[in-house]
């Protein structure tokens, strides 16, 4: 019965390059996510996403790989934020809020010139797609999840230490620049290999939501990072299906799963949950 | 003389942030296997001095040295606690794994710890008596557990010169001589202890040195000289009163000094 419910799309070469997508994206978000959540750096991820839309789109426009053009746009606005912090009054976070939003902006400009003729879909980049990648994008996603996953386990112990404690790791000698840099170059690549699957602006629940769900399950890093893929696996895995079936928009209904896992961590956790912390207090009360 | 000549020297350091300065051409001698001291109120720029010394903020002005070389360009030979408040005590990271960050430089870049890194960590663990909370999540521990981790993270780092900014907040009189003696250990073993403190009271009693700190130098030395009421005044400014109190100071300090027997409040 269910079985046959699984089974019946995949035997369509769409459903089956979504499902490696869906997978690869709900894995690799969620590892980077937990750098960023455990940061505070949410709202960054979500601000870097905008920006890169322009750098995607002169990508379309000319035929190139869209991770160059994601970079290059990644690149110019933070150059153009540290010129705007550093030769002015304006603060880090205003420059910040005026290049992304401008950036965004632009990046829709361009896509709504240039759908027709290049039969693309603003929508598509907004809320991604994941019923329609190709198997280029299924190969770029997998080559970017390897780099992700790779450079995470190779440089585990210093991002951990870098992330907790900046100034600890700076004094001990660490180079924090690079470890910074180099984490905010796995965060632009996997929003880009993300894109397909749900789109600038919800990429960021898969970002966050994941490893928020694990945050109040466990209390290391490593184990955020992997209860988190399983959420954010098993959240795009589901979202794709039931866009599938109900011919829902695949991005919000990933991001809608993935707000369900959340729900029930929040309410449940053993340790940190709403309704658990409830009924220990009543068990205690009876007792 | 050869001590002399390992000192780390503080040469005209100034910092601002912004517009405002924070530190105002400050020099400084520290030696090694004294057990040294940085005192004065909040906001003179105590965190800022640690800091700037290690260049992880930068200074307009001067240089902190080191035989010879830039102390900044010495940082796999420091150890560094930074203030408690700058530690994010949610991050989802255990007492091991804390102590652990302590051995990443000495471990090096795509290796994993090694067994002698994981004994160390034991070690040390056991002697700031927090053995027993390995698997504990740092958010779960008490104030001065959470100083003691702290601690044997910068023990297991080997180093040779020790920066700790204010390690004794939140923490209780047994678990303030825990972390003295091991500060005088490292002293005798012919370290360089920097210590940030907020405690005027006995616990001052322990510093063999002194620096006195309100943006410049009020006074730096040996503890008998320069810690006096008209030091205190010029750092702290009025807002100080001086209750007499037994026992302030350690009997035979000061001698020579009007002001044994008194003991501060704020
Ligand atoms: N990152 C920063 N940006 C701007 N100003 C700062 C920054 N850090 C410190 N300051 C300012 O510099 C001054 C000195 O700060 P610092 O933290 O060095 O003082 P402190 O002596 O360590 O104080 P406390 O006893 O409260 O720890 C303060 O006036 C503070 O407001
Ligand atoms: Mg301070």
């Amino acid at each position: 019965m269910i079985w046959n419910w699984i089974i019946e799309p995949l035997q369509y070469s769409f459903m089956q390059r979504a499902l490696v997508v869906a997978v690869v994206v709900g894995a690799i978000c969620a590892v980077v996510g937990s750098y960023l959540m455990v940061q505070r750096l949410a709202l960054l991820g979500d601000a870097i996403s905008h920006s890169l839309l322009p750098g995607v789109a002169t990508a379309y426009i000319f035929h190139v790989s869209i991770f160059l053009g994601a970079l290059i746009a990644g690149l110019l606005s933070t150059v153009i934020i540290n010129g705007i912090k550093n030769f002015s009054k304006i603060k880090e976070d205003a420059a910040m809020g005026i290049v992304f939003s401008s950036f965004f902006a632009l990046g829709i400009i361009l896509i709504t010139v240039v759908q027709k003729e290049n039969k693309i879909d603003l929508n598509h980049f907004l809320f991604g797609n994941i019923l329609g990648v190709s198997t280029g994008d299924v190969r770029d996603t997998i080559v970017v999840g390897l780099v992700v996953l790779l450079t995470v386990i190779l440089f585990y112990k210093e991002l951990l230490f870098y992330t907790f404690d900046r100034l600890g790791a700076e004094a001990a000698g660490l180079p924090v620049i690079w470890l910074d840099t180099g984490l905010m170059i796995l965060v632009g690549l996997t929003i880009v290999a993300s894109l397909k699957a749900v789109g600038v602006i919800l990429v960021l629940s898969l970002l966050i939501t994941p490893p928020a769900t694990a945050y109040l399950l466990v209390n290391r890093l490593h184990q955020v990072m992997w209860v988190g893929m399983i959420v954010g696996v098993i959240s795009s895995i589901t979202g794709m299906y039931l866009s599938y079936y109900f011919n829902l928009p695949s991005g919000p209904a990933i991001v809608l799963v993935a707000a369900g896992f959340f729900s029930l961590s929040f309410l449940f956790s053993p340790s940190q949950g709403i309704v658990s912390g409830y009924l220990k207090l009543k068990s205690r009360v009876n007792i | 003389m050869e001590e002399k000549e390992n000192a780390i020297r503080v040469e005209n350091l100034t910092v601002s942030y912004h517009d405002a300065y924070v530190l105002k051409h400050v020099c400084l001698t520290v030696l090694p296997g004294r057990l040294t001291g940085i005192i004065g109120p909040n906001g003179a720029g105590k965190s800022t001095l640690l800091k700037a010394m290690l260049g992880l903020v930068p200074s307009n002005f001067g240089a902190t040295v080191w035989r010879g070389k830039l102390l900044s360009r010495c940082r796999e030979h420091v150890a560094y606690v930074p203030q408690k408040s700058q530690i994010d005590w949610t991050y989802p990271t255990t007492v091991w794994d804390v102590v652990m960050m302590g051995r990443v430089k000495k471990t090096g870049w795509f290796r994993p710890f090694s067994h002698v890194s994981r004994q160390k960590a034991r070690i040390a663990l056991e002697q700031v008596g927090m053995l027993d909370y390995i698997n504990r999540p740092i958010g779960q521990l008490s104030g001065g557990q959470q100083q003691r981790v702290f601690l044997a993270r910068a023990l297991v780092q080997e180093a040779d010169i020790f920066f700790f900014d204010e390690p004794f907040t939140g923490v209780d009189y047994n678990t303030e001589k825990i972390i003295f003696d091991i500060f005088k250990q490292l002293a005798v073993q012919g370290k360089f202890v920097l210590v940030v403190n907020h405690d005027l009271g006995d616990s001052i009693n322990n510093f063999d040195h002194l620096i006195l700190l309100n943006k410049t130098v009020i006074a730096q030395g040996e503890i008998q000289a320069v810690f006096t009421e008209e030091n205190l005044v010029k750092t702290y400014g009025g807002k100080i009163n001086f209750l007499p109190h037994k026992n302030f100071l350690a009997e035979g300090r000061s001698n020579d000094l009007e002001l044994d027997n008194r003991a501060l409040t704020i």
